[in-house]
C-alpha cells in the first residue's frame, strides 16, 4: 500500500530547545495514523510544519510521492492536507455555512455572496459522510460534538483527503466520542486519510491503524496497534514504567468540610447555569464531579471560591457560611483551588515563578513585613517547593510562561498545597498534561486526601473522576443527576448521566 | 534534567537581571538612533544640513564643549562665573524641561502598570499647577519651610481628587478610563480658562494667576537666568519612590498583578477596584506634581496654554520607558534634552522646531510596533510577553 504522506527527517531548533529531531513518520493511504506522545514532545511543532505555519531546518515533506514545500495553510490545502484543530477556529456569531465559507467565498456576479451553492454543498458532504448539521444554524447554539463536526466539514469543503485531528476527543462525551469514530470509519470508507494525535492511549487502541510514538522531540518508535497495550504505549511515551492506576486505599471520610445547599449561580453573562446544586465533600474523601464541559461546573467552582456571587442557596465551609464571603477570606479559611484555565486564573504568566509561588500569600510573613516583601524567603520558599514538586526549570527567576503546561500545573499545585488546607478544589487538574504529570498531580491529590483535607476534582475526563473519587456526582444543565460510589460505578452508567439521562431510565434500558 | 542551578541562584538572577536589562534597553535605543537618522533624512530633504542642525541641537541641549572650557578657565583664572554659568546654561535648561516629564511619565507609567491608560495627564497637570499656584499666592505670611510643601502638596491633592473621579466612575459604573480623562481634560482646559479669567486672574489685563509668594517657590540653585531649581530632585526622589513601591511592596504586587492578569489577581484575592482607584489617585498625583513642579520652579504664575502638551508627551515617555520608573527618567531627560536643545537649533540653524516632534514621533512608532525596529536591525525575536498597556472596554 503507498504512503499517501511522508515526513522524512524532520528537524526543526527554537533558541534553546531542540523540538523535532530528525522526525520520520509516513501515513499510508486510506488509514489512521496516531500520534502519540506527551505535551512537549513535539506533536503540535511537527503539524504545524506539516501545515506551513512554521518552516522545518532539515527534513522533507512528501505528498502523494512528490516533494514539497509549504508555506502556509493555504499551500497544505492545495495539497489536500486538512486540519481540525483542537480549539475550534468557529465564528460563534455566524451560521454554519459562513464558517465553511470563510476565507474562500465563492460570489455571483462577483459581487453577492452565494451561500446557497454552499449550503448546498455541505448538504452533500453531510449526506455522504454522516456529518448531520443544519447549515442555517449559528454555531453559538450548537453542542460541542456538532461544533466540532462543522471543522470537520469546513476541511472537507476544502477537498482535503489527508486530516489531522488535533486532540479531537478532549471536550467531547463518551458517546460523542462513539459519534466521532463512526464518522472517522465513513471518512476512511471513503479513501480519506487520517492522523489522530492524543494522548489518551486507549482511544489509539480503539481506532488506530498505525502508531508512531514521539518522546522529546525525537521518534520512539512504531507499533502496530494489535500488538500494544496501554502499558507499552505509556512506557514508551514516558520513557519509563508508569503507573496507571492510582494506588490508593479506601477512604476513611470523617465530618463535612463542604455543605452545599440548593445553590444558583448565573454566569457571567448572566445566564442561571447552577440551578438549585445540593452536595457535601467530607474530610479524607475526594468527591468527583463528573459532566461534559459547560454544564455549570465551572461555575459552581468559581462560587465556591468566591469568583462568582451566588445568586440563592448556601455554602458552609466548616459550619461557616461563606456565601458573601470575598475570595481572600475563602482562602484564608482554609480553601485551595486549582483553577480549571491555569493560564487564566492560576499563573501570572509574565511574572516569575518565584512570585507566582507566592500569588495568594504575598502579603503575609515570612513574604512581606508590613507593606515591603522580602525577597530572601521569597527566593528560599520557590527555591524549596521547585524541588520539592519536580518544577522542571532552569531556576526561579524565569517567567512562569517559559515553563512547559505540566510544570505549570506543577507551580500552582505546589503553591496550594504549600499553604495550610482544609478544602480541595481542584478543576481539570490535569487537562493537557502528559502521563507522567498526569500521574505525579493524582498522587499528590490523593496524598492530601490521606492527609484529612476534603477534596472536590472537576473533570469532564470519566478516567480521572474514576482513578481518584471515592463519591461520584454527575452534573448535566446545571443539576446534579445523581452521587453514586465510586466503587460500583460504570463508565457506561456514568456515561448516560453525563448525557442527561436519569438512572431510572437507565436501569429501564438495561 | 534536574530542577534549579543550585550553587548560586542569587549570582544567576543578577547575571539574568543584566541580559534582561541589556534586551530591555536595546530597542528603545535604536529606536532613538533610527528616529535621529530618519530625522536627518528628513531634514536633508528639506534642503538644510542635518550636521549643521544636530549640532546646535547638541548645543543648545548639552552646550558647546568650547563654552564650557572656556568658563572653566575664566572661572580658574579670575574667579568669575559668568562664562561658566552661560555654558552650562543649555544643560540646566533641559534638565528644567526634562522635570515635568518625569513626574507626568511617572503618573501614565503607574497607570500602565495597573492596566489603566490614563490619557487626561494634560489636564491633570493644569489642575495641580492651578492648585499649586493658588496655595502659592493666598497663604501669606508663612515661613518656606511650610508654605512650600504646602503648595507642592496642594498640588499633588488637587490633582488626586481630581483623578478619583474617572477612578471612581470605572470602579463603581465600568465606564472606561480612556474615555472618561480625555472628557476630564476638556473639563480642566474650560474650567482654567474660567479660572484665569475670573477668580484666579490677576489684577493685570492678561488672563494669569498672580505670582506665587517667594516662599512658596522652589529654590533655584544658580542665580538668573539659570532656572534649574530643586524640583529636579524632587523628581528623581518621586521615581525612586515609585519604582520602591512598584517593585518593593505588597502594594505594588498587587498593582502589577491586576494589571498583568487580573483574572488571575482576583483569583488570589486581590481586590481589582481597590486597586484601580489607588492607582489612579497616586498617578494623577503625579501629574499633578508635574504642574506644580512647573510653575513652583519655573514659571510662577499659571496661564493659558501654561501646559504645552506635557501631559500627552508623558504617555510616549511612559511607552518609550516601558513604564519603568527608571526608563521613564531616562526617557523624560531624552525628551527634556530635545525639546529644549530644539529651541537653539531653531534661531541658530533655523530648522524649524518641528522636526524634533517628527524625530519624537516615530520614536513613538518604532516603540509602539518594535518589530520594525528588529525587522531593520535583525534582532532575533526573543519570545516575551509585551507589557499590557490596558484592557478591553468595560471591567
Amino acid at each position: 500500500m503507498t504512503n499517501v504522506l511522508e515526513l522524512r527527517g524532520i528537524t526543526k531548533r527554537f533558541p534553546g530547545v531542540l523540538a523535532n529531531d530528525q522526525i520520520s513518520i509516513a501515513l499510508r493511504e486510506g488509514k489512521i495514523l496516531a500520534l502519540l506522545g506527551e505535551n512537549g514532545a513535539g506533536k503540535s511543532t511537527l503539524m504545524n510544519i506539516l501545515y506551513g505555519l512554521y518552516q522545518p531546518d532539515e527534513g522533507e515533506i512528501i505528498v502523494r510521492g512528490q516533494k514539497v514545500d509549504i508555506h502556509g495553510p493555504n499551500d497544505a490545502i492545495a495539497q489536500g492536507i486538512g486540519m481540525v484543530h483542537q480549539h475550534f477556529m468557529l465564528v460563534p456569531v455566524m451560521t454554519v455555512t459562513e464558517n465553511v465559507m470563510l476565507g474562500i467565498e465563492p460570489t455571483r456576479n462577483r459581487v453577492f455572496l452565494d451561500k446557497e451553492k454552499v449550503a448546498k454543498r455541505i448538504r452533500e458532504i453531510s449526506d455522504q459522510y454522516g456529518l448531520e448539521v443544519d447549515p442555517q444554524a449559528y454555531i453559538k447554539d450548537l453542542p460541542v460534538g456538532i461544533q466540532q463536526r462543522v471543522e470537520i466539514i469546513k476541511v472537507l469543503y476544502r477537498q482535503a483527503d489527508i486530516l489531522i485531528l488535533d486532540e479531537p476527543t478532549a471536550v467531547l462525551t463518551p458517546q460523542e466520542v462513539e459519534g466521532l469514530f463512526k464518522i472517522i470509519d465513513t471518512l476512511i470508507k471513503s479513501g480519506k486519510s487520517i492522523i489522530f494525535i492524543t494522548h489518551k492511549l486507549k482511544e489509539v487502541l480503539a481506532v488506530a491503524d498505525d502508531i508512531t510514538v514521539l518522546r522529546l522531540g525525537k521518534v520512539v518508535g512504531s507499533i502496530d496497534p494489535k500488538e500494544a497495550t496501554s502499558e507499552i504505549l505509556a512506557t514508551m511515551m514516558v520513557g519509563r514504567d508508569v503507573n496507571l492506576v492510582v494506588q490508593k486505599e479506601n477512604a476513611k471520610p470523617a465530618g463535612p468540610v463542604l455543605v452545599v445547599e440548593n445553590l444558583y449561580v448565573r454566569d457571567e453573562r448572566q445566564h442561571m447555569t447552577v440551578q438549585g446544586v445540593s452536595f457535601e465533600v467530607r474530610q479524607g474523601e475526594v468527591l468527583g464531579l463528573a459532566g461534559v464541559q459547560g454544564n455549570g461546573q465551572t461555575e459552581l467552582v468559581y462560587a465556591l471560591t468566591g469568583l462568582l456571587p451566588i445568586d440563592a442557596g448556601s455554602i458552609h465551609l466548616l459550619g461557616e457560611s461563606i456565601r458573601h464571603a470575598p475570595p481572600r477570606k475563602i482562602l484564608e479559611r482554609g480553601v485551595a483551588h486549582i483553577p480549571e484555565d491555569r493560564q487564566r486564573h492560576g499563573l501570572i504568566l509574565s511574572f516569575p515563578i518565584h512570585d507566582n509561588m507566592m500569588l495568594c500569600t504575598y502579603y503575609q510573613p515570612p513574604f512581606a513585613r508590613g507593606i515591603a516583601l522580602q525577597p530572601a524567603p521569597i527566593f528560599s520558599n520557590a527555591e524549596e517547593l521547585v524541588k520539592q514538586y519536580d518544577v522542571r526549570t532552569p531556576n526561579i527567576y524565569v517567567n512562569a510562561g517559559t515553563l512547559s503546561g505540566g510544570n505549570q500545573q506543577k507551580v500552582i499545585v505546589a503553591r496550594e498545597f504549600s499553604r495550610p488546607i482544609k478544602l480541595l478544589v481542584a478543576s481539570q487538574p490535569t487537562r493537557g498534561l502528559d502521563v507522567g504529570s498526569i500521574e505525579y498531580i493524582h498522587k499528590q491529590i490523593i496524598k492530601k486526601r490521606d492527609e484529612g483535607c476534603g477534596v472536590l476534582v472537576v473533570s469532564s475526563e470519566l478516567d480521572e473522576i474514576l482513578a481518584l473519587s471515592d463519591r461520584i456526582a454527575v452534573i448535566y444543565k446545571g443539576q446534579i443527576m445523581a452521587i453514586v460510589d465510586a466503587n460500583t460505578a460504570t463508565k457506561e452508567q456514568l456515561g448516560l448521566l453525563m448525557a442527561g439521562v436519569h438512572l431510572s431510565e437507565t436501569s429501564n434500558k438495561n | 534534567m534536574t530542577t534549579t542551578a543550585a550553587p548560586a541562584p542569587h549570582a544567576r538572577n543578577k547575571e539574568n537581571h543584566r541580559s534582561a536589562l541589556l534586551q530591555e534597553l536595546l530597542i528603545p535605543v535604536l529606536a532613538v538612533v533610527t528616529g535621529l537618522i530618519l530625522g536627518a533624512i528628513v531634514i536633508l530633504a528639506s534642503g538644510e544640513n542635518p550636521l549643521r542642525a544636530y549640532g546646535a541641537l547638541f548645543a543648545g541641549s548639552f552646550g558647546a564643549p568650547g563654552d564650557l572650557i572656556e568658563g572653566i578657565q575664566s572661572y580658574a583664572a579670575t574667579g568669575e562665573t559668568r562664562l561658566l554659568l552661560r555654558a552650562i546654561y543649555p544643560i540646566t535648561e533641559s534638565l528644567v524641561t526634562a522635570t515635568p516629564y518625569i513626574f507626568a511619565g511617572l503618573s501614565v507609567a503607574l497607570g500602565f502598570r495597573c492596566g489603566l491608560f490614563n490619557i487626561g495627564a494634560e489636564g491633570q497637570f493644569f489642575i495641580g499647577a492651578l492648585c499649586s499656584a493658588f496655595a502659592g499666592y493666598s497663604l501669606t505670611g508663612l515661613p518656606m519651610i511650610l508654605h512650600l510643601p504646602l503648595a507642592i502638596l496642594a498640588g499633588a491633592l488637587g490633582g488626586a481628587v481630581w483623578g478619583m473621579i474617572p477612578g471612581y466612575l470605572k470602579a463603581r459604573f465600568g465606564a472606561h478610563e480612556v474615555v472618561n480623562t480625555i472628557m476630564m481634560n476638556w473639563i480642566a482646559f474650560r474650567l482654567s480658562d474660567w479660572l484665569l479669567n475670573g477668580p484666579m486672574k490677576s489684577s493685570g489685563f492678561r488672563p494669569v494667576t498672580p505670582n506665587v509668594l517667594a516662599s512658596a517657590e522652589m529654590p533655584r540653585f544658580f542665580p538668573d537666568p539659570l532656572r534649574f531649581n530643586l524640583s529636579f530632585f524632587l523628581a528623581l526622589l518621586a521615581a525612586y519612590l515609585v519604582y520602591w513601591f512598584l517593585f518593593k511592596t505588597t502594594l505594588g504586587f498587587e498593582i502589577r498583578s491586576v494589571g498583568a492578569n487580573p483574572d488571575a489577581a482576583k483569583y488570589a484575592g486581590m481586590n481589582i477596584i481597590r486597586n484601580f482607584v489607588l492607582v489612579m489617585f497616586l498617578a494623577v498625583g503625579l501629574a499633578g506634581l508635574a504642574g506644580s513642579a512647573q510653575v513652583l520652579g519655573v514659571d510662577h504664575w499659571v496661564g493659558q496654554g501654561f501646559s504645552a502638551g506635557y501631559g500627552f508627551d508623558a504617555i510616549a515617555i511612559a511607552l518609550l520607558g516601558k513604564s519603568h520608573p527608571a526608563g521613564v527618567v531616562l526617557a523624560a531627560l531624552l525628551f527634556g534634552l530635545l525639546r529644549s536643545g530644539a529651541t537653539d537649533m531653531q534661531s541658530i540653524a533655523r530648522i524649524p522646531i518641528d522636526i524634533i516632534s517628527i524625530i519624537q514621533g516615530m520614536v513613538i512608532i518604532f516603540i509602539a510596533a518594535p518589530d520594525i525596529i528588529r525587522w531593520l536591525y535583525r534582532i532575533r525575536t526573543k519570545k516575551a510577553e509585551d507589557t499590557v498597556l490596558t484592557r478591553g472596554w468595560g471591567k
